[in-house]
This record gives C-alpha cells, structure tokens and sequence, in this order.
C-alpha cells in the first residue's frame, strides 16, 4: 500500500475523482429515473451512453475537425459544443426511446415476469454495443481536440483544469435543471405519482405510458450530456466504452440510494473520489475493482443506499 | 398461425415419446449417445458416404475442425446445463456465468503450470476438484450478500464480476500474469493403446469425448436434483418466492445452493478447457460469452435441460456451420463475427413471442401462458 502517494496527492485525487464522478452521475441519473418508476435495471442505458460519445464525434467531423485540426477559436467552439451536444442528447434519448418501445413495451403489454425485462435488457444492450462495434470494426476512435486541457489556478495544490471546471460546472447545472423538472413541474409530478403507486396514479388520470417514455427521455438527455463530457475530457471512444461507464454508474445509483435523484449525483461524485483514493493507495491495477467491492459490501449493509430509495416520496 | 402449429407437433411428438415403453426409450438414447460418440470420426461420413475432401458435408464444419468445433460447442453445453440450475430452476439471473468457468481455468492454470508463481506443479486431475470448490465458494462469496436482496441486483453483480475477473487477469502482473497468460499447463491423464498420451495437442478427439462423458454425468445429476426434495424448492421459488418462504421453504439457503451448483458447473467446465488449451490469459473469457451462455439457455428453454443442451448446441455450433455453408456457395461472410448481434435479437424475440424458449419446461411455459391472460388488455382503455 502506497500511503504517500494517498496522502502526497490527496486534492488531486480528489478533484479528478470529482470530475469522473459527474460523468458517473450523470449516467447513473438514467438509471436511478427507469429505475424509479418501472423497478427495471436498464442494461441498455450504457448503450444509450455509447450512442452519445459516437454521434458526438461523427457531428465534429461534420464540422470539419479531426484530430489533426487545431482547437478551434472561442466562437466556433462554442458551436461545436453546443451542436455536438445537442445531437448527442437527441440521439441518447431516441436510442432510449427505441429501446422501450421496441423491448421493454410489448412485454409490458404480455405482463411478462421480471426476469422477462432483464433479460430482454441485457439483450437491448448487447445488440446495440454490438452493431456499433461491427458499424465501427471494433477500433477506437479518437476525438479532435476541441479544448486543450490548461491549468486554471491552483487549490491546495492541485492544479485545477478548463476542463474539470467545464464538466462539474455542467453536471450541477444539468443535476438543478433535472431535480426541478422533477419536483416542481406538471410532468414531473406525474413522474413522482406513478414511481409511487402506478394503479393509483392511473386512476387519477395520470397517463402512465407518457411518464415511462418521459423517463427514458431524460435519461437519455443525461446520458447524452454525459458522452460530450466524455468525449472531451478523455478523448476517444469505442463500442464497448459504456460497459464500465454503466456498470460504475449503476454502483453510484445503488450507492446514492437507487430511485433517488440526488443519491444519484452524490453517489456519483463519491465513487469517483473514492476509486481514485483506491487507486492511488493500491495501485491502478485496482482501481475498476473498487466501485465493484463498494458496491457489494454497500449491498451487504445498507441495500437502500445513503440518502434511500425515493424517487415517489421525494420532496414535493 | 405456424407458431401455434409448430407448437402442437411438438408437444404431439412429445407426448408420444413418453407414451412410448420404457426399452424403446433407453434405446433411443443410446442410440443419440452413441451418435454423438462417433460423430468426430470421419471415417463416420465415409461410411455414410458423403465425399470426403470436397467441400460438401452434412454437418461437417469445413472452415474449422470438426473436432475443436464439437468440443467447444460440447463446452457450451456444460455451461448451458450450468446454467439451467441457476436461471432455470430457480429463476434467478446469472449474467456473469463466465467468470466462474474463467475462475476454475485460472485455479487449475495455477495449481498445475510450472510458469506459475505458485511453483505446486500439480497433475491436471488433482486440480480439477480444487478447481470446482474455488469456483463454489466464489459463487457463495458472491450471492450471499446478493442473494438476500431483489433479484435484479444479483444480475449486476454477476455481471460486474465476470467482467472484473477477466480485467483483472488482464492487468495483472504478479499471479495472473496479463496478456501474456499461463502457459505449459498439463494435459489430462492417461495413455491410449499404442502407448502415446491419450490427451495431446494433435486431436480434440479425447476432449471431446471426456467432456461428453462429463455431460451425461451431469445431466444425470441434474435430473436427479430437479426431482428431489431441493429441486422442488428451486421450482416454488421461481413461481413465488414469499409464497414458498411462507411455506417453510428456506428461500436463501436454496438459492444460494442453486448458486453453488450453477458455479461449481461452471469451474468444472474452465478446468476441462484448461486441460485442452494448456494456455489460457485473459482473452479467453470475454463478457460477451456470459451473454451467449445466457441466450443459449433461454433460447432452448429455461428450467429445461433438453432445452439447454439444444440452445447450448445452436448458439455454438450454428455459426461454425453457417461459416462452411457460406464458404461453400461462395458467400466469405463470418457468422461468429455477427453471432452475438443476433443472439441478442433472438433474445429480445423469443422474451416477447415465445419466452419458454424452443423446447419449453412445461410448468413455466403454463406460467407465463397464465401471466398473459391476467395481462391488462390496455389497448381497450383510451390513452390519448
């Protein structure tokens, strides 16, 4: 065990830990939402993820840049971002919807038993990594670089980065935006009803196959702002990049308190920090280990997560 | 219309096999037993007289060795059957069945190679019971704490697992040895009748004949478990677990017994593929090989084990096939390259249309037959 290098290194780790936690929780979101409202682990939403750093990338090079190309200057940056991201979150969530309409819908329809869902889940999410890979041959793409990492300022000293600042920055305004939707709007008191009761929901007019479908909407949303911030800050994707993505956001999911919105967000960050402590303390090696034994021992002791398990009895 | 048709032929033909004495249907298995023993000869398609060295075989892989083919299909199986316990009898979803057959490969990989930091150097047969235990405990490490919980949470874990076992053994150095594996690991025992080693590099023969033999073990161990005592709580668990806890059947212990089992298969059937590669390193044990195990079983028909033997024998054999097929019109296309894609979509399909699978467990088949007519029909309530 490495203690200097734990200790030496403590608010580095931590703040790159913060920075992979948000792209975590931003996955972990879409998960927490089907989750909430349809008791379904949705494999496939780490697809939903890929889908977004691909259409991401393909809309870059539309616009000219590979990695050959020079950062571009501020104005067009800021196009290039904003139109890589909104393609991103329109294709994360088309590709969630498709999902449910195309999967998880008819067996609803037959009633089918849970076992059912989490097989055709896994099945969804096979099918996509696995056309992407043979559309793709397998290889990993690199991404142009849109925004050269440069030290900020620094904090106890570690040096802070443009891009750190960029993806908390946008993880909180996405996490305050979402939190809202949920708790204040029409629709997402809808959302709220049918996590809590669906029978009952229904009997009050609640349409429930909109809020299922709204509730892939927004996770695909999330899980699309989640691939941007992928693609910029490490620079290459694969088809097969969301298998871990997923499966660390769903341990930051369950961590947080599955179902819950802000479990999501702080189960995210803290797995993020903590898998970078672990790291530093036992070696690289180790790291992708460490959400996964978090995760069981975190079933072994606490099955509800830290903030529990509330998508219906959040605050209204 | 040919769905239901096709059913009813089945079960037709079904029916009249049990309703056949009992000789006949010992005989009848033998025969298929004996069938599968000849079937890597190849003076077995002379004789036939199909024409040998043209590229023309009924069921002859011509792209690959007949005998390799059959021997991992073989493999397959076992996992299949493993699996069935698991997913099949008590309903529970083993996404990560992979990493227990890599857990067996690596402790016999271990135990018996000379390269290995271990240093034990012991025959392949005395690992092999080694082998099983550590994939057993693995599995009961991994579905105690599980197992308690829902089920889907089991899933993930599963899942996470086979994935970290085989991350790990890529990226370490010190025992698992990376990419670059465990070489040298030692055949099984046992000279032939002119005096050469039975098991060796020159033919996958023997191995697939000793993993047969170790199917038909099973299989009868299986039977036997489904029909006893433990298999029936197995059954009442996967038709209503509080039901059964109510009933005075011990839920968890029963399924982690499952579990154990399932696991134990598992390790069972990486020893054997490690006794056959005498190499092994990461590579060997993708995820996505966890997924076709999976489809395999539900493909064929979970809580059946006819049903796991055929979708264990399609989802392996299949594509091979396909590939000498396509070589032999003309068509240079790699059916594996797409096997998982369509596994997958076979998999989304058959959870719609026909989720007891091809050669259906009668008790789930009337399961979800029930589940369907209690379904809500929602097309009658106006949405919009």
């Amino acid at each position: 065990m490495n203690f200097d290098e734990l200790f030496g290194n403590f608010p580095a780790l931590t703040i790159t830990g913060l920075e992979q936690g948000a792209i975590y929780a931003l996955v972990a979101l879409g998960y927490t939402l089907v989750y909430g409202v349809l008791r379904l682990i949705n494999f496939a939403h780490s697809e939903v993820f890929m889908v977004g750093t691909f259409t991401a990338l393909w809309t870059w090079e539309a616009f000219g840049y590979n990695q050959n190309t020079a950062a571009p200057a501020f104005g067009p940056l800021i196009v290039a971002l904003l139109a890589g991201l909104a393609v991103a979150m329109v294709a994360s969530a088309a590709t969630a919807v498709t999902v449910e309409l195309v999967a998880y819908r008819p067996l609803r329809r037959r009633n089918a038993p849970p076992l059912a869902f989490l097989i055709t889940a896994i099945g969804a999410s096979f099918v996509l990594s696995e056309s992407f890979g043979i559309g793709t041959e397998r290889a990993p793409y690199g991404m142009p670089t849109l925004i050269p990492q440069e030290t900020v300022f620094t904090l106890f000293g570690a040096p802070i980065t443009n891009l750190q600042l960029l993806i908390l920055g946008v993880t909180l305004i996405m996490m305050i935006g979402l939190d809202q939707f949920v708790n204040r709007s029409r629709l997402g008191r809808g959302i709220r009803a049918v996590a809590q009761d669906p029978d009952t929901a229904a009997l009050m007019g609640v349409n429930k196959n909109r809020v299922i479908l709204l509730v892939f909407v927004l996770g695909g949303l999330m899980a699309g702002v989640a691939a941007l911030l992928w693609d910029v800050r490490f620079g290459f994707t694969k088809f097969n990049v969301g298998f871990l993505i997923g499966l660390k956001a769903f341990s930051a999911a369950v961590l947080g308190g599955i179902g819950n919105l802000r479990g999501a967000l702080l189960g995210g960050l803290l797995l993020g920090v903590v898998e970078n402590y672990a790291a530093g303390l036992f070696g690289g090696d180790w790291k992708d280990f460490t959400g996964f034994v978090l995760l069981i021992v975190l079933l072994m002791f606490r099955p509800t997560g830290l903030l529990g398990e509330s998508l219906g009895r959040a605050r209204a | 219309m040919t769905a239901t048709s096709e059913k009813g032929r089945m079960s037709a033909f079904r029916s009249r096999w049990d309703a056949m004495p009992k000789q006949v249907r010992w005989a009848g298995l033998a025969a298929l037993v004996v069938f599968l023993y000849i079937l890597p000869n190849k003076w077995f398609y002379e004789y036939l007289g199909f024409p040998i060295g043209s590229d023309y075989f009924a069921f002859y892989t011509t792209r690959s060795d007949f005998a390799t083919v059959l021997f991992d299909t073989a493999i397959f199986v076992l996992l299949a059957v493993g699996l069935n316990v698991v997913v099949g009898f008590a309903g529970l979803l083993d996404l990560g069945y992979f990493g227990f057959y890599a857990v067996g490969a690596y402790t016999v990989a271990l135990l018996t190679s000379p390269e290995s930091r271990f240093g034990t150097d012991w025959p392949w047969l005395a690992a092999v019971p080694i082998a099983i235990l550590v994939a057993m405990v693995s599995g009961v490490i991994l579905g105690g704490p599980t197992l308690r919980l829902r089920g889907d949470y089991l899933a993930i874990v599963t899942l996470g697992f086979a994935e970290m076992i085989r991350l790990y053994a890529a990226r370490n150095e010190g025992i698992a040895q990376g990419q670059r594996g465990i070489p040298q690991i030692p055949h099984p025992p046992g000279t032939g009748a002119d005096g050469k080693a039975l098991f060796s590099v020159e033919s996958s023969k023997p191995y697939y004949w000793l993993i047969l033999t170790v199917i038909i073990v099973i299989i009868f161990a299986m039977r036997n478990l489904a029909n006893s005592r433990v298999g029936r709580a197995w059954v009442a668990i996967r038709e209503d677990e509080d039901a059964a806890e109510i009933m005075g059947v011990p839920t968890f212990k029963y399924k982690l017994w499952a579990f154990a089992i399932g696991a134990a298969v598992g390790g069972l059937s990486g020893a054997i593929f490690a006794g056959k590669q005498t190499f092994i390193n990461s590579d060997s044990f993708l995820l996505e090989n966890s997924i076709l195990v999976l489809a395999a079983v539900i493909l064929g028909g979970a809580g059946n084990i006819k049903g796991a033997i055929v979708g264990g024998a399609l989802t392996w054999y299949l594509p091979e096939w396909l590939r000498g097929i396509g070589g032999l019109i003309g068509v240079e296309f790699d059916a594996a390259e797409y096997r998982i894609l369509v596994f997958g979509l076979v998999v989304i399909v058959m959870m719609i249309f026909r989720p007891q699978g091809l050669v259906p467990n009668r008790r789930r088949a009337a399961e979800f037959a029930d589940r369907r007519k209690e379904a809500v029909p929602q097309e009658t309530v106006p949405n919009e």
